[in-house]
C-alpha cells in the first residue's frame, strides 16, 4: 500500500492508503478529521470541499495518494488557534446561514476560497461560485447574505422583533 | 429596540459553533471499537422472483464475516406501518408484509436482496458485487392506473390487488356535493400531477447497531427525526427488543424533511447483525442508495373541480386522487393523502361541500411516504391552482376571487372535519400585497417586455395543519400511536437547567430556541439553559419532529414542566422567606414577596432544593425536576398569501424567478431569526417542485433520475433573494405558547404561486395556457407554448393513462383556456 504524507491544518501526517482511498476517507477514516463531509458519491454536492494548495477541491474527487506533499486545510483548520472564527464562520453565524450543519463545512471553504479570489463579489457572483455545493436547508439566502458580510459589504439585517 | 433575549429576539445558534468548526457528530462520525461494515446488495430490477441467491463467492472474499439473506429474517417482524385507513366501504386497507431483506420477490429497484458484512466497508462492497442472485424478471407496474386495471401483474400475490385503499372524504358529503355541481353557475375542471420528489437531505442515512451480550442491551445509532418511535417500531415490531434493552441515539441529524422519520430495514439489519455477529455493524448510505431506499415524497394525480355560483362564491369542491404507495407501505405513508390531505381541502376558503376520493395504489417503485408538508402541499397546489384557472375562465381577478371567498370568521368548523382557531386571511393578504409591491408589478412587466422577456405574477394563499396532533383525533383517524410530546426540566443544584426533550433537532435550532422559551419563563441568561434531545435513554417518551410540531407540541410540553417547576420553587422560596405561596413572585431569576422588599435568588432556592437543610420537607420532596406530556386538544393552523414574479424567456421556455415574497402568520415568534431561515428553505423546496425537481421511473421501472446529474436540486444560482414577512400573528388559541409552526410553510405554499405566474407570463405572450405540470422546465413550459410534446426522456412514474393526459403529465400538450 502506497504511503503518503501531506500537511493537515498546519500538521505534518502520513499514512499508508489503498490506491482507490480518496482524500476525503483520508481525512475522515484515517485522520479522523469528521468535519469533513460526504454528501454524494457523483461529485455534485460540496459537502466534501477542502482547500489543496490554497485551491478550493472536492476531497471526493481526488486520491490521497495522488497528494504526497500536498498542504490541505479543512473545516477543523478555519478558526484560530485561540478558537476565534474566521470572518467567513462568524458571518455563518451572524446572519444564519447554516441549519442542519451538514453542507456547512463545504459551504464556509467555498465561501473562503471565493473572497480570496474575489474580496467584493456581487450577489450573482457568490451565487455563481456556490454552483458546486448543495444546501437542503437554507434556501441559500442566508449563505449568500453571510459571504457577502464576510466580503464586509453591507448586508440586510437578521429579522428581529 | 430589538429584543436581545428570551421569547421573541434572534437569539444566535448555539449549535453552530460546533458545525463550523468541524466539531459536529453526526451518526457516520460515530466509530464503535471492533466495528464491522455492512453493504447491501439492491434489486436492479423494478420486480423478480428471487429464485436462489449464490453467496458462496462473496463468502469466501477477504474480511468478508457473513453474508445475510432474507432466509435470516424470517424469524422476526416485518417494517411496521404506523397508520390503518379505513375505506369508503369500511373495509382497512390491504396492508402488505415488508420483509427487512426481500423474500420470495423483490419490488422496487432498490429492494434490499442480501447483506454483507465485511471487516471494511471496501470489502463488504467488493464482495457484494460478486453475490449472484437469480432473478426471474417479472413485469412491472409503474403507472398507477395501468396498476388498478383487471389484468396488471400484482405488486404482492396475497393480496386481492394493488389497490391499498379507495378513501372517501367526507363520504356523508358526496351526494349533497354532486348536487351542487349539477346547480352550479360555473365548473372549473383541472387534471394535474403533484410530481414525485426525493427529499434528500444532504446527510445520507446511517446505521450503527451495537450489542453488550453481558447485558443484553442493544444501542442503535441513527438518523433519525424520532429516536422513540424508531424504538418501539424495532422493537415491539420487528425485533422484540423490549425498549428497556434498546436505546436509540439519533445524534446532530443533517437534515430530515420527513423522509428521515420512517423505520427503515437497515436500522433493523444493523441492530439485528450485531447480535448474531457480537460485533458492531455500520451501515453508511451512498447517495446513489439514498436515491432508491430513502422513501420518496408526493406523487399524486388528481382531478379537481370547484363549483361556482352566479356571484362567484365557492359552492362545492371535488377531487378525485391517485395516490402512489410505492411498493411497499412505508411508516406513515397511509396518512399522507387522506388525513394529511382530504382534511386540508377547503383551505382558506368558505367552501360548504367538499368531497375528497383517494385511490392509493401499489407500485413496483420505491415506497412514498411524508416529505415536507406531507398532504398539505397536494392539498394546496390542486386548490390554488383550480382556483387561479377559475378566476381566468371568469376573466376575474385571481386575489379577488381568492378574497371573496375567505373564511372571516373563527372559530370554523369546515366541512372537512377540522376547526380552524384563528386566521387573518384578509391581513395576511395585505401584507402580501404591500411587501410584494403588487401595485409595482405593472411597471416591472413592461421592463421585462422590453428586454423580450415576458413577466407574470402569481399568488396563492396557503393553510397548513401542524402542532400534529391530538391522540384522541387521530386514533380515531387510524393513527396506530399517540402524537403527545414530553419534556423534563430538571433544575440543578447550582441552578442551571437541562432539558430533555422528545422533539428532535435536525436543523431546526432547538437547542437555541426551546433554552429561549426556559430562560424566559423564569427571567435567566439564555446560557443557564442546555437542551437536550436524541437519545432514548435520557429523555422521557418522544414522537419526534415532523409536521411543525416541535415548538407547538414540544415547546408546550416544556412549558408544562417548567410551570411545574416554577411552582414548586416557589413553595421553597416561601419557605425561606417564611411568607406564604400566594404572595411568591418570581421576576428576572428573583423570588420576591409582594408588598415587601424580601427577596431571595434563583440559585438560593435551588440550592436548598438540593441540600434541604431549611426545607419543608414534611410537604414536599426535595430535588427540582419534572416531566410533563402535552397532548394538544386542535391542530394548529398556519396560513399565509404568497406572491411569485417569474420572466419567460419565450424563445427557450426557461422560467426564472424575479422575486418572490411570503407573507406568514406562525402566531407567536421565538426567534424571527429561525423562522425566517425556515420559511427560506422551506421556499426553495417548492420552487425546486415548481421549476426543478422530478423523479422519475421508465416504463420497466427504472429510476432515472438516480443520482445529482439527473435529479435537479435547487442550486444557489437558481434562486433569488426572498422577501419574508411574519408580522401578521393571531396566536393559536390552545397552546400555552400561542405558536403555530413554521417549518413546512414555505414547501406548502409556494409551487402554486410559481406555476400561477408562469402561466401568467405565458398569457402576457398571447399563449392561452390552461396548466403545465410541475416541474415547469423549459422543455415542458416551450412544448406549452408551442404546443408541441417535448420528448422528456422519461415519464412520470404517475403518468396518466388516457392519450391527451398521460402526454401532458410528460411534459406534453398543455391544456388551453
Ligand atoms: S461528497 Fe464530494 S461532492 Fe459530494
Ligand atoms: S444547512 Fe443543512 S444542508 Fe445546508
Amino acid at each position: 500500500m502506497p504511503q503518503v504524507s501531506m500537511t493537515v491544518n498546519g500538521r505534518a501526517v502520513s499514512g499508508e492508503v489503498e490506491g482507490r482511498t480518496l482524500l476525503v476517507e483520508f481525512l475522515r477514516e484515517g485522520l479522523r478529521l469528521t468535519g469533513t463531509h460526504v454528501g454524494c458519491d457523483t461529485s455534485q454536492c460540496g459537502a466534501c470541499a477542502v482547500h489543496v494548495d490554497g485551491k478550493l477541491v472536492k476531497a471526493c474527487t481526488a486520491f490521497a495518494a495522488e497528494l504526497d506533499g500536498a498542504e490541505v486545510t479543512t473545516i477543523e483548520g478555519m478558526a484560530g488557534a485561540d478558537g476565534s472564527l474566521s470572518a467567513v464562520q462568524q458571518a455563518f453565524q451572524d446572519y444564519h446561514g447554516l441549519q442542519c450543519g451538514f453542507c456547512t463545512p463545504g459551504m464556509v471553504m467555498a465561501g473562503a476560497a471565493l473572497l480570496e479570489e474575489n474580496p467584493r463579489p456581487s450577489e450573482a457572483d457568490v451565487r455563481q461560485y456556490l454552483e458546486g455545493n448543495i444546501c437542503r436547508c437554507t434556501g441559500y439566502h442566508n449563505i449568500v447574505k453571510a459571504i457577502m458580510a464576510a466580503s464586509g459589504q453591507e448586508v440586510e439585517p437578521v429579522a428581529a422583533e | 429596540m430589538p429584543k436581545d433575549t428570551g421569547i421573541g429576539a434572534s437569539t444566535k445558534r448555539r449549535e453552530d459553533v460546533r458545525f463550523l468548526t468541524g466539531k459536529g457528530r453526526y451518526t457516520d462520525d460515530i466509530d464503535v471499537r471492533g466495528q464491522a461494515h455492512v453493504v447491501f446488495l439492491r434489486s436492479d430490477v423494478a420486480h423478480a422472483r428471487i429464485g436462489g441467491i449464490d453467496t458462496s463467492e462473496a463468502e469466501a472474499m477477504p474480511g468478508v464475516i457473513r453474508v445475510f439473506t432474507g432466509r435470516d429474517f424470517e424469524g422476526v417482524g416485518g417494517l411496521p406501518c404506523g397508520w390503518q385507513i379505513t375505506d369508503r366501504h369500511g373495509q382497512p386497507m390491504q396492508e402488505p408484509a415488508h420483509p427487512v431483506l426481500a423474500q420470495g420477490k423483490v419490488r422496487h429497484v432498490g429492494d434490499p436482496i442480501a447483506a454483507v458484512v465485511a471487516e471494511t466497508r471496501q470489502q463488504a462492497r467488493d464482495a457484494a458485487e460478486a453475490i449472484m442472485p437469480d432473478l426471474e424478471e417479472l413485469p412491472a407496474v409503474i403507472d398507477m392506473k395501468a396498476a388498478l386495471a383487471e389484468d396488471a401483474p400484482k405488486v404482492h400475490d396475497d393480496l386481492t390487488s394493488n389497490l391499498c385503499y379507495d378513501w372517501g372524504f367526507v363520504e356523508e358529503n358526496k351526494a349533497a356535493t354532486d348536487e351542487a355541481f349539477a346547480e352550479a353557475a360555473h365548473v372549473t375542471t383541472l387534471e394535474l400531477v403533484n410530481n414525485r420528489l426525493i427529499a434528500n437531505p444532504m446527510e445520507p442515512r446511517v446505521a450503527v447497531g451495537d450489542f453488550n451480550a453481558a447485558t443484553g442491551d442493544h444501542t442503535l445509532y441513527t438518523t433519525s427525526q424520532n429516536p422513540h418511535v424508531i424504538r418501539l417500531l424495532m422493537g415491539a415490531f420487528v425485533l422484540g427488543i423490549p425498549e428497556h434493552k434498546l436505546r436509540v441515539v439519533a445524534p446532530d441529524v443533517g437534515g430530515g424533511f420527513g423522509t428521515k422519520i420512517f423505520h427503515y430495514a437497515e436500522e433493523a439489519f444493523c441492530t439485528f447483525a450485531a447480535k448474531a455477529l457480537g460485533r458492531p455493524v455500520k451501515w453508511t448510505s451512498s447517495r446513489s442508495e439514498a436515491f432508491m431506499s430513502d422513501a420518496h415524497g408526493r406523487d399524486h394525480v388528481t382531478k379537481i373541480e370547484l363549483a361556482l355560483d352566479a356571484q362567484n362564491n365557492f359552492t362545492a369542491l371535488r377531487t378525485e386522487t391517485y395516490a402512489n404507495m410505492g411498493a411497499y407501505l412505508s411508516t406513515f405513508a397511509p396518512s399522507v393523502p387522506t388525513w394529511l390531505h382530504g382534511t386540508l381541502m377547503a383551505g382558506n376558503y368558505r367552501t360548504p361541500l367538499v368531497y375528497v376520493n383517494v385511490k392509493a395504489v401499489f407500485t413496483n417503485t420505491v415506497p412514498v411516504d411524508a416529505y415536507r408538508g406531507a398532504g398539505r402541499p397536494e392539498a394546496t397546489f390542486q386548490l390554488e391552482r383550480v382556483i387561479d384557472l377559475a378566476a381566468r375562465e371568469l376573466g376575474v381577478d385571481p386575489i379577488a376571487l381568492r378574497r371573496q371567498n375567505f373564511i372571516t370568521e373563527f372559530p370554523y368548523q369546515t366541512p372537512v372535519a377540522v376547526e380552524y382557531d384563528t386566521g387573518d386571511y384578509e391581513g395576511t393578504m395585505k401584507v402580501l400585497e404591500e411587501k410584494a409591491d403588487l401595485a409595482g408589478f405593472a411597471a416591472r412587466r413592461k421592463e421585462s417586455e422590453a428586454k423580450g422577456k415576458m413577466r407574470g405574477l402569481g399568488v396563492n394563499c396557503y393553510i397548513e395543519a401542524c402542532g400534529i396532533a391530538p391522540s384522541k383525533l387521530v386514533g380515531q383517524l387510524g393513527a396506530r400511536a399517540g402524537l403527545y410530546e414530553s419534556a423534563t426540566v430538571r433544575v440543578n443544584a447550582t441552578g442551571g437547567i437541562t432539558v430533555m426533550t422528545g422533539s428532535h433537532s435536525h436543523g431546526q435550532g432547538h437547542e437555541t430556541s426551546f433554552a429561549q422559551v426556559v430562560a424566559d419563563m423564569i427571567g435567566l441568561p439564555e446560557d443557564m439553559v442546555e437542551i437536550e434531545h436524541g437519545d432514548t435513554a435520557n429523555t422521557p417518551m418522544g414522537m419526534g419532529t415532523y409536521g411543525s410540531r416541535s415548538l407547538a407540541v414540544g415547546g408546550s410540553a416544556m412549558v408544562r414542566a417548567t410551570e411545574k417547576i416554577v411552582a414548586k420553587a416557589k413553595k421553597i422560596a416561601a419557605h425561606l422567606m417564611e411568607a406564604s405561596e400566594g404572595d411568591i413572585e418570581l421576576k428576572d431569576g428573583t423570588f420576591t414577596v409582594a408588598g415587601t422588599d424580601k427577596e431571595v435568588a434563583w440559585g438560593d432556592v435551588t440550592l436548598a432544593a438540593y441540600v434541604p437543610h431549611n426545607y419543608p420537607l414534611e410537604e414536599i420532596e426535595p430535588g427540582l425536576e419534572e416531566t410533563a406530556f402535552y397532548d394538544p386538544n386542535n391542530f394548529t393552523y398556519p396560513a399565509g398569501a404568497y406572491a411569485c414574479e417569474v420572466e419567460v424567456d419565450p424563445e427557450t421556455g426557461q422560467v426564472t424567478v424575479e422575486r418572490f415574497t411570503a407573507a406568514d402568520d406562525f402566531g407567536n415568534v421565538v426567534n424571527p431569526m429561525i423562522v425566517e431561515g425556515q420559511v427560506h428553505g422551506g421556499l426553495a423546496q417548492g420552487i425546486g417542485q415548481a421549476l426543478l425537481e422530478s423523479c422519475a421511473y421508465d416504463e420497466e421501472g427504472q429510476l432515472l433520475s438516480a443520482s445529482y446529474m439527473d435529479y435537479a436540486m435547487p442550486r444557489a444560482h437558481d434562486l433569488p433573494m426572498f422577501t419574508v414577512d411574519s408580522s401578521s400573528r393571531t396566536p393559536c388559541t390552545h397552546n400555552p405558547l400561542g405558536v403555530k409552526g413554521c417549518g413546512e410553510a414555505g414547501a406548502i405554499g409556494s409551487p402554486p404561486s410559481v406555476v400561477n405566474a408562469v402561466i401568467d407570463a405565458l398569457h402576457s405572450g398571447g399563449h392561452r395556457v390552461g396548466h403545465i405540470d410541475m416541474p415547469l422546465t423549459p422543455a415542458r413550459v416551450w412544448a406549452a407554448m408551442n404546443g408541441a410534446v417535448p420528448n422528456m426522456g422519461a415519464a412520470q412514474p404517475a403518468a396518466r393513462t388516457d392519450a391527451t393526459t398521460e402526454a401532458r403529465s410528460v411534459g406534453g400538450p398543455a391544456t388551453r383556456t
